[in-house]
């Protein structure tokens, strides 16, 4: 974790309130032949972070469609806010932030307007919603754009609008599909700073990412997703610890030798696995693992230890990698 | 930390409004994003039929030697016969901007109907409320209309300046809804749009007694006005605005139809939207 983004709470749980705010019991969604989501069960308790990890077309966006009532499902059992969404679409969603994948801002509007305009869907007085339009500015830190067009604000603004925008009932959940996709590093880390805040305050998050380091800076727990179904559960560091090792060694022999090189290093460390650009050796202590490759006489360009991710967790589970 | 009891109980009163409001929450939002081209609308609005009227009334008028439209007490100006359908016409033609690219930028373009979805807005009040914010405009470009021609002295019956409105509205609904279903069906904009302008409204416009009356069309083309709400349209402002003869069954006929056709528009379109929002 970076230093200067801390996150103090991941420690705290809050399953202490048993009853969860989201319930999906064999949760399937199927468009004709293709099965986008393979019934799934899962569990989010209220003021927890839990995110759905996996590569594109995992079912991560068509499980949040359903659970942000905007989905039927095919067969299963789905419960947000103890009800059905079903037969209470407009009631769930009265409670929900929704973070789009891809904005949706009315361009035609200014930014202040897109706050306004969107808070009276949720039925809140014009007054109240100027008052919290005003407040959300300051939080998204967009209170000098706020008669700006949507149209001249940056990719990053226009994700915090969006974000700000979620917030104007201020919904029990938050649910962000992909918040930081396209985003430049920075201001990815301003959003997520953002994001933590709205999690000390004991806001609900789901949000479904393919960045690890995002999955592990936000998540308190998360499940991966692989075409359609739930591969592993867990905290960011309890996957760490059951999926992969410790450390992982990544060593380039230059992409025509890699293989060769890989059938001689069988047997150092737990694992090895041979992607098209590198070699990955899984271990305990990576350090020790660099020593043998010496030893054996092989010479890789360049080598690499590093500690375990979740990107080395979906390796393992799927024999994919994220993103491809 | 609050109870799942509480949250369902808010959940349940949270959406007692928007279940409620939620067509005028989207009219709202329309009608405010109209505005970024509300000159557009004003001019348009304005300047279309003052040109219509001085380009017929003082140019055409002045060559035709025959009456073609009749009143209880004999023939009427031209210009009086050809004005209840060019504000028809006005206001049938806001829905091939309004029904058309605006609905492609909702779901495609601009997205926003994504955003109203993931509120408490349900597709059906999307559609309400894109109904009632274009109807807004062909009320007021069809007021426009009737002021104008009242102005010119192209209106029979000093009344019929508030009622030819609501027939624009009308005619405007029997044109525009089964179009506003039609593009709320497409995924794309490959031309279809234009195609329904050239292909659709214009013919229409040329052929559905807007200049003349239709029974000058060899009988093979009368079938164009029947289908065409604006000739529905156009009868029925020609009766309201000098008394065109029309007995009851066929106002009743006109009015059939173009609340037929404004109607099964709505319920089609709001197929559309539910199955493409919470498909």
């Amino acid at each position: 974790m970076k230093a200067g983004a801390p996150c103090p709470y991941r420690a705290v749980t809050f399953r202490l309130v048993p009853v969860p705010v989201i319930t999906a019991t064999g949760l399937t969604k199927r468009y004709g032949e293709l099965v986008a989501v393979a019934g799934i069960d899962l569990e989010v308790a209220p003021g927890e972070s839990f995110g759905l990890l996996g590569p594109n077309g995992a079912g991560k966006s068509t499980t949040m469609r359903m659970i942000g009532a905007v989905s039927t499902r095919t067969s299963g059992d789905l419960q947000v806010l103890g009800l059905d969404p079903d037969t209470h679409g407009p009631e769930i969603r009265s409670q929900l932030g929704v973070v789009p994948q891809e904005d949706n801002l009315d361009t035609e509007l200014r930014v202040r307007d897109n706050l306004i305009v969107y808070g009276r869907y949720f039925g809140i007085p014009r007054a109240e919603c100027g008052r919290r339009a005003d407040e959300l500015l300051a939080f998204a830190q967009l209170e000098e754009k706020s008669k700006a067009k949507v149209d001249d604000l940056s990719g990053g603004m226009k994700r915090r609008l969006t974000i700000a925008r979620a917030l104007v009932n201020n919904p029990r959940v938050l649910m962000l599909d992909e918040p930081t996709t396209g985003l430049d590093p920075q201001a990815r880390h301003v959003l997520w700073d953002r994001l933590f805040r709205l999690k000390e305050r004991g806001t609900t998050l789901v949000l479904t990412t393919h960045y690890m380091d995002e999955a592990e800076q936000l998540c308190d727990r998360l499940v991966v997703v692989d075409e359609g179904r739930i591969m592993a559960e867990g905290s960011p560091a309890s996957l760490i610890r059951e999926h992969s090792s410790r450390e992982v060694v990544e060593l380039r022999f230059g992409s025509r030798r890699n293989e060769a090189a890989a059938e001689r290093l069988e047997g150092l460390g737990d694992r090895v696995e041979t992607l098209p650009d590198r070699v990955l050796v899984y271990a305990g202590d990576g350090e020790a693992v660099l020593e043998q490759v010496a030893r054996l006489g092989l010479h890789p360009t360049t080598s690499l230890v590093r500690r375990s991710s979740l990107e080395d967790v979906f390796l393992r589970l799927t024999g994919r990698s994220l993103i491809e | 930390m609050t109870t799942l009891d509480e949250a369902t109980g808010a959940a349940m009163a949270g959406a007692v409004r928007p279940r409620r409001f939620g067509a005028l929450y989207v009219a709202e939002h329309q009608l405010r994003a109209m505005r970024s081209y509300g000159w557009t609308i004003v001019i348009g609005g304005l300047g279309q039929p003052l040109l219509y009227l001085l380009g017929l009334g003082l140019g055409l008028a002045t060559f035709l030697d025959v009456p073609v439209g009749f009143g209880p007490d004999g023939p009427v100006p031209y210009v009086t016969f050809v004005a209840p359908a060019l504000l028809a016409t006005a206001a049938i033609s806001v829905t091939t901007e309004e029904f058309t690219y605006t609905v492609m930028a909702g779901f495609k373009w601009r997205r926003i109907f994504w955003g109203m979805n993931a509120s408490p807005i349900a597709p059906a009040q999307v559609v309400g409320g894109l109904v009632l914010a274009v109807g807004a405009r062909m009320v007021f470009v069809s007021t426009a209309y009737a002021l104008l021609i009242w102005a010119f002295g192209a209106v029979g019956n000093a009344w019929a300046v508030a009622v030819l409105p609501l027939l624009g509205l009308l005619g405007g609904l029997a044109f525009g809804l089964p179009l506003l279903a039609y593009s709320a069906s497409l995924r794309d904009d490959a031309g279809q749009f234009a195609a329904v302008q050239r292909f659709v409204f214009t013919p229409m416009f040329l052929f559905s007694g807007t200049f003349y009356p239709l029974s000058t069309l060899p009988v093979w083309l009368h079938w164009i006005g029947w289908v065409s709400p604006l000739w529905h349209a156009s009868e029925l402002g020609r009766a309201v605005s000098y008394g065109a003869p029309m007995s009851g069954t066929t106002v009743a006929v006109h009015l059939a139809v173009l609340l037929g056709l404004t109607v099964g528009g709505w319920f089609v379109a709001r197929r559309v939207f539910v199955g493409r929002m919470h498909g």
